[in-house]
């Protein structure tokens, strides 16, 4: 049996299942794109630009619900070592879903380009104009990019594994099935 | 809390790592592929720009083509006749700020100015509201190919003669052979000579747009700037960098004066194909004045640090269905990143010495 406190809040769990998928489709989007000529380039960087706003907003609220419902306790007989590692890969998520939309909204301010969400929709740089931050942010949004895949895949892979594995409670804590 | 798990079989246990294992392998894949890593086939703007790097050696700092050039300043005076095909707020009757760069193709900011018959001029529009319109034009009616497999493949053909100096004969005319498209871009090519003044020329846009109106009505367009000089002539006036000096020379007497003219397409006429003028017979509309007054450096200007990239565009204009523009688009993203890198002198950036052969 399963008390009330073993799975997250049906917000977290909301959020957490549609972050994903953008957060994911973020991540192919934005290395698709880079790596593209054809039209392709075009369409996928017109989705990148208001997806990330989108993810930005989604994380602040995200972010407030987290503080406001503590995460169900992972189970006691969890290796310390991979509780350290479980509290600091979300943490290490959250940081890098706010930080990548401000990173590259702050990138785009630096470039001297009109930062649109659409045809018409824009919005206003957040950095001064420099060719040197532009270049420093630009190669931290790659970077930062990598870093958020590598943890996501580390995260599927745990989660994965708490699933499959030791079926400790915790995958379950966040599908919201027992 | 939940019960215990009984203890899962050995083989129960190898297949679950063995999903685990090819959750997290699909993914990397996947996405190692969509990244180009794992497509070394694919037409990357990386690519494109190695191979402007290849062909004429790594010049820390400059735009990988079109490198040799100057700013401008001044601004665009519409009067209004485009509104009733676009609502771009540049088209209201008025002034909107301009930040110009003339300049010549190719990738040696010390090239002389005889060494190509093409002349270039970008422009980018500040708008009152905001968005901006930024344009790169080139001084012929056509480009030479229409994809940018086929611009890859010129390119290349290009690729100085380690032996020579020069691009090899023998590729150059194959790659002719294998694109007849070229035609009309080298019939104007034989008859053009390197012009003696930027304020002298006109500049297409080549590439096709469209217009959006008030209702949402889109009309196919490509423009051009026209000059009101016409006192040129053709052929050096000496020394290497007469361009700028004859710019500079002209702005001392006045503003330079240019009308912007835009053509409108009929159903049919071909939006993805650069390769291909219009006929003649198109409406065309001169939509205002472009007026420039100054001109400074490209090292210290304030073009220098704009990417007068064809697909930054305001509400109202958009792009065509033509290939080049995402290409374009894509490939100058990756010149301005190569080059600001070295600007911020980034680790694994090129060293801004004068000139460095890859």
């Amino acid at each position: 049996m399963k008390a009330a406190t073993n799975t997250f809040t049906l917000a977290a769990r909301v959020l957490h299942w549609l972050m994903a998928a953008m957060i994911l489709a973020m991540l192919f989007i934005g290395v698709g794109m880079v790596a593209s000529v054809s039209a392709r380039h075009e369409w996928l960087l017109a989705i990148h630009k208001p997806l990330g706003i989108a993810i930005l907003i989604l994380a602040v609220v995200r972010l407030a619900v987290r503080l406001r419902h503590p995460p169900p306790p992972l189970p006691a007989d969890l290796p310390v070592l991979q509780k350290l590692a479980a509290l600091a890969s979300h943490w290490l998520l959250y940081f890098l879903m706010l930080a990548m939309p401000l990173i590259g909204w702050a990138m785009l301010s630096a470039g001297g380009y009109p930062v649109m969400l659409g045809a018409s929709l824009r919005l206003p740089p957040i950095f001064p104009t420099s060719p040197v931050a532009f270049a420093v942010l630009r190669h931290l949004h790659t970077g930062f990019a990598m870093l958020l895949f590598l943890t996501f895949l580390a995260h599927m892979g745990a989660a994965l594994y708490h699933g499959l594995i030791r079926r400790d409670g915790v995958l379950s804590s966040m599908t919201g099935r027992r | 809390m939940y019960d215990p798990v009984p203890p899962d079989s050995p083989a129960r246990r190898i297949g679950a790592w063995a999903l685990i294992a090819a959750a997290v392998g699909v993914a990397a894949v996947a996405f190692g592929y969509v990244g180009g890593w794992l497509a070394p086939q694919r037409l990357t703007p990386d690519k494109l720009i190695d191979q402007f790097q290849d062909n004429a050696g790594t010049f820390a700092g400059y735009r990988r083509n079109h490198a040799k050039g100057v700013c401008v300043t001044g601004y665009f005076d519409s009067n209004g006749r485009a509104q009733a095909y676009s609502t771009a707020q540049v088209f209201a009757p008025g002034r909107t700020p301009v930040v110009g760069r003339f300049a010549i193709p190719g990738s040696n900011p010390y090239a002389p100015d005889s060494s190509v018959p093409i002349r270039s001029m970008a422009l980018r529009f500040a708008l009152a509201n905001g968005q901006q319109w930024r344009t790169g034009m080139n001084s012929m009616p056509v480009f030479p190919v229409a994809t940018p497999q086929a611009f890859f493949a010129q390119l290349q053909a290009q690729r100085p003669d380690p032996a020579t100096g020069k691009p090899d004969p023998t590729k150059l005319a194959a790659f002719f052979a294998a694109h007849p498209e070229t035609a009309a871009f080298r019939a104007w090519a034989k008859t053009a000579k390197p012009s003696a003044s930027f304020a002298t020329e006109s500049y297409w846009s080549l590439n096709a747009f469209v217009f959006v109106d008030a209702s949402g009505k889109r009309q196919p367009v490509r423009w051009r700037m026209t000059p009101e000089a016409t006192d040129g002539d053709a052929g050096s006036t000496g020394g290497a960098d007469y361009l700028a000096a004859d710019l500079a020379e002209r702005l001392t007497q006045g503003p330079l004066r240019w009308h912007l003219q835009v053509t409108l397409a009929n159903p049919g006429d071909p939006t993805n194909d650069a390769t291909k003028t219009w006929p003649d017979d198109r409406r065309t509309i001169d939509a205002g004045t472009l007026v420039l007054e100054r001109t400074e450096p490209q090292d210290s200007g304030p073009c220098r640090d704009i990417n007068y990239d064809p697909l930054i565009l305001p509400a109202g204009i958009a792009a065509s269905d033509d290939p080049l523009l995402p290409a374009r688009s894509a490939a100058y993203a990756d010149s301005y990143l190569r080059r600001t890198s070295e600007e911020a002198h980034l680790p694994g950036s090129a060293a801004p010495s004068a000139e460095t052969k890859r």
